[in-house]
């Protein structure tokens, strides 16, 4: 407080506005907590006439249950998942990048929120590859080669990321058509372009260069970080991408991860393959080999090619000795769920609980949490479509974003949903 | 499988017990005269060693029979009254009873099948449902990180069960199986009862090796190198012409080489 005094004080005949954006600037954290997040707005009446606080639970539950109606719908149109992709993630480095507007400085939260991209890109895609790039001084650089392992790439990108200079945006895009042009026909090529300039310099017709993307079948995709541009929507309208502008941090945020789960898959954009690929054991505790990427000798933990016996240190990965690429059945397990989908659960009417009878249906199945509230006024639940089991809102969120599994459905021999003949 | 998160101190255990066991438990009571198996015994003892280790745990029974899965005991819930003259502890009355509804229950489900179907686990069930119950726990404290689960595993039977090898290993659990089922109570207290911040000093059996091997979708035996289908990820042990799960018609293989060789890049081994 005495330090914005202090400030105020020393400012003399200053215009009126201008006071005011630097009163703004010297507030104390605290203090901007109140001037900008108005908690008062979260406040409702109840019928006695008390303040209550805005359950936003029931309609966070229902934005959540239109948005994977959306989802389950799409999945259910037989649209297949892109699970084996070449990502290529061009960072633009221009002068307007080291702006202050995203609080420490928009490199920084940039920097922060791709290494978050891409631990969650290879946690749900372990058998696709990242590639970084970046355009400083109107030329675009090569930060790291098509690779599956998280580590390398966040390294680079934890170097000093110096911004100077305009941006070309088909001097980026000439580059990552190059990487791509070369990966094998059953690969997705994917781009994604971090934009935070208002122009681009380039030295020959980008609409030439659109074209050649859409030809190779390489899906672009932007998000801006300062305004909507319309070559940008042109260039993912084009390629079939998608486009957003980033209003603040964690809509940036929100957006960058909107791209880490696997894309739906346009069947003509990559030729269905059989790919040869091995699943190694793991060395036992205490075994002593020289590991193939290291060059180096080394004791215990780590696994063995199955074709040449070679050892290598983390899974999925490529044999530096034979070439066979190794992963593990829990990796592929993990895109199962994009080919299984649960369908979304119906809402149960609350007058539908005071009927039931049985201790199943006044809890959750999940939890085992009381569907009723305290005073015996029937809460909200939900109901799966297949096993009729009744469950909580928050199992339902857990159910269809982390678990990918009905408990319902999975604990009833009866009930059991037919799959394909050999899921895992 | 024991649980920690920011809102609990490490040194609390909240068990989640998955009994995969009542398939031939099931067999068993059918004849009354035979007296209760030994193993369901030691485990009472070890539920109740866990709740007196520390006045915070938890112990939550989920039982996974022929046809349905169900909570016989939760420890939260349970009252503090006396059963029949006081000799057998609370736990062990109500758990006992539950179970006895539950084998009943799952009885009357499997009424109409053919009796020489062999019986597969419904583990998934069972273990989808303990998750949701730790995801519960963990809402309902101060804190809402996704907890860090995981999953111990005490195989007791002929076998080798590789899908459990590799979940402990997978969530940073202990997986083990005793050699002396006589001593399956000692087992059961030192290596499982162990909360999460001991686990940090004690020396508990690390697996000599995890086997991630697939079983191929056409033959269901466990192979080592496999062919996969780029679109919807099916593991083949041989060459086929088309996908059996999406009908992916696959590409000819000499005709992508030359494909690639065309391109120049050096990954013609992947065609292998």
């Amino acid at each position: 407080m005495k330090n914005g005094e202090g400030r105020r004080l020393n400012k003399g005949a200053a215009e009126d506005d201008d006071e005011e954006e630097e009163d703004d600037m010297d507030l104390e954290a605290w203090e901007r907590s109140y001037a900008e997040d108005r908690s008062w707005e979260a406040l409702q009446e109840d019928e006695s006439g008390l303040l209550q606080p805005i359950d936003n639970s029931a309609i966070y539950h229902a934005q959540y249950r239109r948005r994977l109606h959306l989802l389950f719908r799409l999945l259910k149109a037989q649209i297949l998942c892109a699970f084996i992709e070449f990502y290529e993630l061009l960072i633009g480095l221009e002068t307007i990048s080291s702006e202050m507007d995203f609080k420490p400085s928009r490199m920084a939260v940039v920097a922060k929120h791709v290494e978050a991209f891409i631990r969650e890109f290879f946690d749900q895609n372990p058998l696709s590859q990242i590639g970084l790039a970046t355009i400083k001084d109107g030329v675009a650089h090569c930060l790291t080669d098509l690779g599956g392992s998280p580590e390398s790439h966040i390294k680079a990108l934890m170097g000093k990321l110096t911004c100077s200079g305009d941006s070309s945006l088909q001097n980026g895009l000439d580059l990552v058509h190059g990487f791509l042009d070369q990966i094998p026909s059953y690969g997705h090529r994917e781009v994604l372009i971090l934009y935070s300039a208002l122009s681009t310099c380039d030295p020959g017709d980008i609409m030439e260069t659109i074209q050649k993307c859409k030809k190779s079948k390489i899906r672009c995709s932007v998000i801006g970080l300062s305004a909507e541009m319309f070559i940008c929507k042109h260039l993912c309208q084009e390629t079939g991408g998608t486009y957003s502008v980033a209003l603040d941090e964690f809509h940036f945020k929100e957006l960058i991860l909107d791209h880490a789960p696997p894309p739906p898959a346009i069947a003509e954009f990559a030729i269905a393959n059989l790919i040869k690929m091995g699943f190694p054991q793991r060395a036992a505790e205490g075994s002593i080999s020289i590991c193939s990427c290291h060059k180096e000798a080394k004791v215990g933990v780590g696994y063995t090619c199955p074709r040449c016996k070679a050892r290598v240190c983390e899974l999925p990965t490529e044999c530096r000795i034979c070439g066979l690429q190794l992963v593990s059945s829990p990796h592929l397990a993990r895109s199962y769920h994009h080919l299984f989908p649960i369908a979304p659960f119906d809402e149960v009417p609350p007058s539908r609980l005071n009927d039931a009878h049985g201790r199943s249906q006044s809890t959750c199945f999940g939890c085992q949490q009381s569907l009723v509230n305290p005073g015996n006024k029937p809460g909200l639940s939900v109901a799966c479509p297949k096993c009729k089991k009744y469950f909580c809102l928050e199992c339902d969120i857990y159910i269809h974003e982390s678990l990918h599994n009905c408990p319902g459905c999975e604990s009833f021999r009866h009930s059991k949903p037919v799959t394909a003949s050999g899921k895992r | 499988m024991s649980v920690d998160g920011r809102g609990y101190p490490d040194y609390i255990v909240i068990l989640v017990l998955v009994c995969d066991y009542w398939i031939p438990f099931h067999a068993k009571m059918r004849n009354p005269t035979k007296p209760f198996p030994t193993t369901l015994s030691r485990m009472l003892a070890f539920l109740n060693a866990i709740l007196t280790l520390n006045q915070l745990n938890q112990v939550v029974v989920i039982a996974t029979g022929c046809n349905s899965c169900d909570y016989i005991y939760d420890s939260s819930k349970a009252t503090n009254q006396s059963f029949g003259n006081g000799r057998m502890p609370t736990l062990c009355a109500t758990l006992l009873q539950n179970l006895e509804e539950f084998m009943t229950r799952d009885e009357q489900l499997g009424k109409g099948e053919a009796e020489e179907r062999i019986a597969c686990s419904l583990l998934s069930g069972s273990l989808s449902m303990a998750l949701c119950y730790i995801q519960r726990v963990f809402r309902s404290g101060s804190l809402h990180p996704q907890p860090r689960v995981p999953i111990d595993s005490c195989y007791i039977g002929a076998q080798n069960s590789a899908f459990l090898q590799q979940a402990s290993y997978i969530t940073s659990g202990v997986h083990h199986k005793p050699q002396q089922l006589d001593g399956l109570f000692q087992y059961l207290l030192t290596i499982f009862a162990t909360d999460l911040h001991s686990r940090n000093f004690l020396q508990l059996p690390k697996p000599v090796g995890v086997d991630f091997r697939a079983s191929c979708f056409c033959h269901k035996s466990t192979i080592d190198m496999s062919y996969i289908c780029s679109v919807c990820l099916s593991i083949f042990c041989t060459r086929h012409k088309k996908c059996s799960t999406w009908g992916s018609v696959f590409a000819k293989g000499a005709a992508d080489l030359k494909l690639m060789k065309d391109h120049g890049n050096g990954t013609d081994l992947r065609q292998g």
